[in-house]
């Protein structure tokens, strides 16, 4: 416990991050390395799909991405409003475009493997709307930022931004399975009888996983300059930064 | 595996490389504006530090 409250503080968290970095970048290469060779040259071909399946290695991982930087959006912002924790603050901050373009990709990766398999490009689909609708939310929060000037008064408005947009979530997740939809069920979540054959389930598992490294090392690499800067009249900043300019 | 199946994908591969290619595109964008953020932030600091003590 009094690990983590000494983390919250930003010197320390600065200094934990530094040694932590090499670490997750490590693990990610190693994990997207796998993923990627896995998923493009060991898993067989769909008996459905042939190839045209191995899109769900990147399409996958970016869509659940998108959705858990969502939700730590919203732990962050609550932990913002209710406890006024700077780091969830910066969390947040720095977490959104990277939320931004994890959506992207999903809806771009979506709509190349949809143009073989249903024929089309886009379609008004209830997965492929409430996506969208994410990718809104992340566009909104980002504006939402860059207008507001007054430091406290921006993480409040944004902090009530990303939990309002929440509900969008569960709709995501569930939208396949409350409207009648084009895009196909959950693969991987359902645990109990799994949709997807283990020599095809390992490589994804694995992007997965190097998805979400990718999106904590690209967060504590923002979060450390955010940090910085929010910090810059203390002591320790004009130490780290004459250390790193000699 | 012959170099020719690789790309042609079972006859998807103009679907499924360009997939990969815009995945990395957008790592590649996610690291650049990290990179370019640290760079600004350092500049800013900087001239912070220059302005508080300009001796």
């Amino acid at each position: 416990m009094i690990f983590f409250t000494k983390l919250l503080s930003p010197k320390s968290f600065y200094e934990c991050s530094t040694h932590c970095l090499p670490w997750i970048l490590m693990c990610f290469i190693l994990f997207f390395s796998y993923g990627l060779i896995g998923g493009l040259f060991l898993s067989p071909a769909d008996y459905q799909q042939g190839d045209g399946f191995r899109i769900i290695y990147v399409h996958v991982p970016s869509a659940m991405a998108a959705m858990a930087v969502y939700l730590v959006m919203a732990i962050c912002g609550i932990l913002t409003l209710v406890f006024r924790i700077k780091l969830a603050a910066i969390a947040m901050s720095a977490s959104a475009t990277l939320g931004a373009s994890f959506t992207a990709l999903a809806l771009i990766t979506g709509s190349i493997w949809g143009k073989p398999m249903w024929g089309t490009w886009w379609i008004w689909d209830a997965r492929l709307t409430s996506m969208l609708i994410l990718l809104f939310l992340y566009i909104g929060f980002i504006a939402l930022q860059s207008v507001i000037s007054h430091p406290e008064n921006r993480d409040r408005a944004s902090s009530i931004l990303a939990i309002v947009g929440v509900i969008n979530l569960p709709i995501i997740h569930y939208s396949v399975i409350w409207w009648n939809t084009l895009h196909q069920g959950p693969t991987i979540s359902k645990w109990g009888t799994p949709s997807i054959a283990p020599q095809m389930l390992y490589p994804l598992l694995s992007m997965l996983v190097a998805f979400m490294l990718f999106y904590a090392f690209i967060l504590l690499l923002k979060m450390r300059q955010q940090i910085l800067l929010r910090e810059k009249k203390s002591t320790w900043v004009r130490e780290i930064l004459c250390i790193s300019t000699k | 595996m012959h170099f020719h199946e690789i790309i042609y994908m079972g006859g998807f591969g103009a679907y499924v490389w360009p997939a990969y290619g815009i995945t990395f595109f957008i790592f590649g964008l996610n690291i650049l504006s990290a990179l370019l953020q640290k760079r600004h932030t350092k500049k800013i600091l900087q001239q912070f530090f220059k302005d508080e003590n300009p001796s």
